[in-house]
């Protein structure tokens, strides 16, 4: 199954996906899909020589569909991490809930 | 209310400075996340699924406008505009960065707040009694102690780094708000016979994995010995507490594991070695905190209020308002209003920045400054004349807090669950927001009468499934959210510990079996006086399970 890289940045903590090439990103849909364990284990040491410097911490290879462009966590976890809450508030008009 | 002294003051802003420093360092490479890690846990900063998350202190559940504003400004600014009030009587903020903690510390210092302790293996955010000192059932104000173990416990070098954490709640009423079975340490306030004020001692109460009642080690400690006898209580626990194992750690299954008796013997001993000794709190000392919790001057009124009862007659909306989430006071004249921050299909325990200053203003105009976070996750105007409520009940209702719904149905607790929490297996407030929708309609709440619904997103229990009258616990079984029931839990005087009544619900079908459990109940119950928790005593499980899974 491809994966992904994921980390939360340090300073906003924000979810962050690593892109192919070796950048941060929100859009999961940006994410370096990585299509065999080789590529996973390159991407996931690499992303932790980010965290050494202070970039992100919490970094996570996850699994992923990746079709069309969009890229998809398997877990439910990871698709609230990526897409926001499943939660409406009015509280919160900035947070479009998404169908889990 | 308390007001820090000079050493609380500089603690505080000493911590903030500390704190600060070390963000700088982590952001500048200087500290790794490992060295990080337990100092921004000791300031209460947390990292979960989508951003850090800041829990804020709050002592005993009592706030003023000032106080409450400053949360509010804080939402608005440093966060997406709304906080979560907490089953600890805490706030968390969801959404904050990182680089703005120390500035958000820093305005929390302002109005003397901070997030020390809100985390990590040290003596948590002590609870009381959402109306304490306003209660008409009430004993004593429980929050003077509550604040005498509040400084007792900040940074005591002793007590910093126990087996696990540790919580302590205290209740002023014989009718116990406050939990204080399901706490580590439940202390009750009482009077004995000669009238003096001593406390029922409890120890070894907990949810998480292992759901325990706390059981009785003293029945009246005297209040000079307070602190002497739950220091004798922490010394056993910091020696014996289990650390080889995070999962039985907690005081619960110390209790367990040694014994009532033999438990009781330890600590017994442990209280003759250091009772009389510098622990003894002096009289002139409880009367100096006592003095910041005297109850404000209330203007005499009549018992009974014309325009209150006026406004009822004229209005069905307000008139069950003051039905449902008014509670009595002990001065003729005043009542005890909940705001309720369950809005049908809303989030337990969410308010915006708006609504905390709306409750802010309302507080300083109507309810002499003072404000309440109960461990329901709801906001308290512990003060209010008969004769206001009707005004303050219409600027609520402008702003969505006007939910008459306090100790009903959708009154529900839940934990943050899945959607942020770092820990939970499934969703929780989605659940309670159907839940909410299902059976929000307010006639038929009513009928239904008080009944606790209460839902965690994982065994952590954060949402105190075990002592909801129906609980609800999400797990995960292999990507699938599922939902085991509970019946019959209980967090008061009568505590129990709800028992599963059979085989998960998926995500889809919990709201009708919850439906279900409460539709049989209004089927079987004696009479509409009944309540949920009395006719599910008198008759057990039997008929729960049979219209949940058939015969």
């Amino acid at each position: 199954m491809p994966q992904i890289v994921t980390a939360n940045s340090l300073i906003e903590g924000d979810v962050v996906f690593r892109t192919a090439d070796g950048g941060w990103v929100r859009d999961i849909d940006a994410a370096g899909v990585l299509a065999d364990k080789a590529a996973a284990e390159a991407a996931h040491a690499a992303a932790l020589q980010d965290v050494k410097a202070a970039k992100v911490v919490d970094v996570a290879l996850i699994d992923v569909t990746a079709e069309a462009g969009k890229v998809v966590p398997v877990k439910l976890r990871e698709r609230i991490r990526a897409f926001g809450p499943t939660v409406k508030s009015d509280h919160r008009a900035d947070l479009k809930p998404f169908t889990a | 209310m308390y007001r820090y002294d000079e050493f609380d003051a500089a603690f505080v802003h000493e911590r903030v400075a500390q704190f600060s420093d070390q963000v700088v360092r982590r952001v500048a490479g200087d500290m790794t996340e490992e060295e990080f890690r337990p100092h921004r846990l000791m300031n209460g900063l947390y990292l979960q699924l989508h951003a850090y998350m800041l829990r804020v202190a709050i002592p005993y559940g009592t706030l003023s406008s000032r106080q409450l504003r400053k949360l509010g400004r804080i939402a608005r600014v440093y966060d997406k505009g709304f906080g979560h009030f907490t089953t600890r009587q805490n706030i968390q903020y969801n959404w904050p960065a990182l680089k703005d903690i120390p500035a958000i510390l820093g305005e929390l210092a302002e109005v003397e707040m901070h997030a020390i302790q809100t985390s990590g293996n040290c003596i948590r955010n002590v609870t009381a009694d959402h109306f304490a000192g306003a209660a008409r059932d009430e004993v004593a104000d429980p929050r003077p102690y509550a604040e005498i173990l509040r400084q007792w416990s900040s940074i005591h070098p002793e007590f910093s780094f126990l087996p696990r954490k540790f919580k302590i709640a205290v209740t002023g009423a014989a009718h116990d708000r406050a939990a204080i079975r399901v706490h580590d340490i439940g202390l009750e306030v009482r009077r004995n016979e000669a009238g003096e004020i001593g406390f029922r001692v409890l120890v070894g109460g907990g949810q998480g994995r292992t759901p325990m009642l706390a059981r009785e080690v003293n029945a009246f400690v005297p209040e000079k010995d307070l602190l002497a006898y739950i220091d004798a209580i922490m010394r056993v626990y910091n020696l014996y507490g289990r650390r080889d194992n995070k999962y039985k750690a907690r005081i619960k299954i110390l209790v367990h594991e040694t014994g009532l008796d033999e438990l009781k013997r330890q600590i017994e001993a442990e209280f003759e070695a250091i009772k009389d000794g510098v622990l003894t709190l002096p009289a002139d000392e409880v009367e100096r905190i006592e003095a910041y919790f005297a109850p404000p001057v209330f203007p005499e009124r009549p018992a009974a209020s014309a325009s209150f009862e006026a406004a009822r007659a004229a209005d069905r909306e307000f008139d069950r308002f003051a039905r449902v989430n008014l509670h009595p006071h002990k001065t003729p004249g005043y009542t005890s209003l909940t705001i309720s921050l369950k809005p049908i299909g809303g989030i337990p325990g969410d308010a915006s920045a708006d609504q905390m200053d709306v409750v802010a203003d309302l507080a300083e105009r109507y309810a002499f400054d003072e404000i309440r976070v109960s461990h329901e996750q709801n906001l308290v105007f512990p003060h209010v004349a008969l004769d206001d409520v009707h005004a303050v009940w219409s600027v609520l209702k402008e702003h969505g807090l006007a939910t008459a719904n306090a100790g009903l149905v959708t009154d529900i607790i839940a934990c943050p669950g899945l959607d942020y929490c770092a820990l939970a297996n499934a969703r929780s407030i989605p659940v309670a927001s159907r839940i909410s929708e299902r059976l929000g309609d307010p006639d038929r709440q009513e009928a239904i009468g008080p009944l606790s619904i209460k839902i965690s997103g994982c065994i952590n229990a954060c949402g105190h499934h075990h002592v909801g009258h129906i609980g609800i616990l999400g797990v995960d079984k292999k990507g699938v959210e599922v939902y085991q029931l509970t019946l019959g839990g209980s967090p008061d005087e009568t505590a129990a510990i709800g028992e599963i009544v059979g085989p998960g619900f998926d995500s889809d079908q919990i709201v009708d079996a919850v439906e279900t459990v409460v539709d049989t109940y209004l089927k079987l119950r004696s009479s509409p006086d009944e309540t949920f928790l009395a006719a599910y005593r008198r008759v057990g499980e039997a008929p729960f399970k049979e219209a949940l899974y058939g015969a």
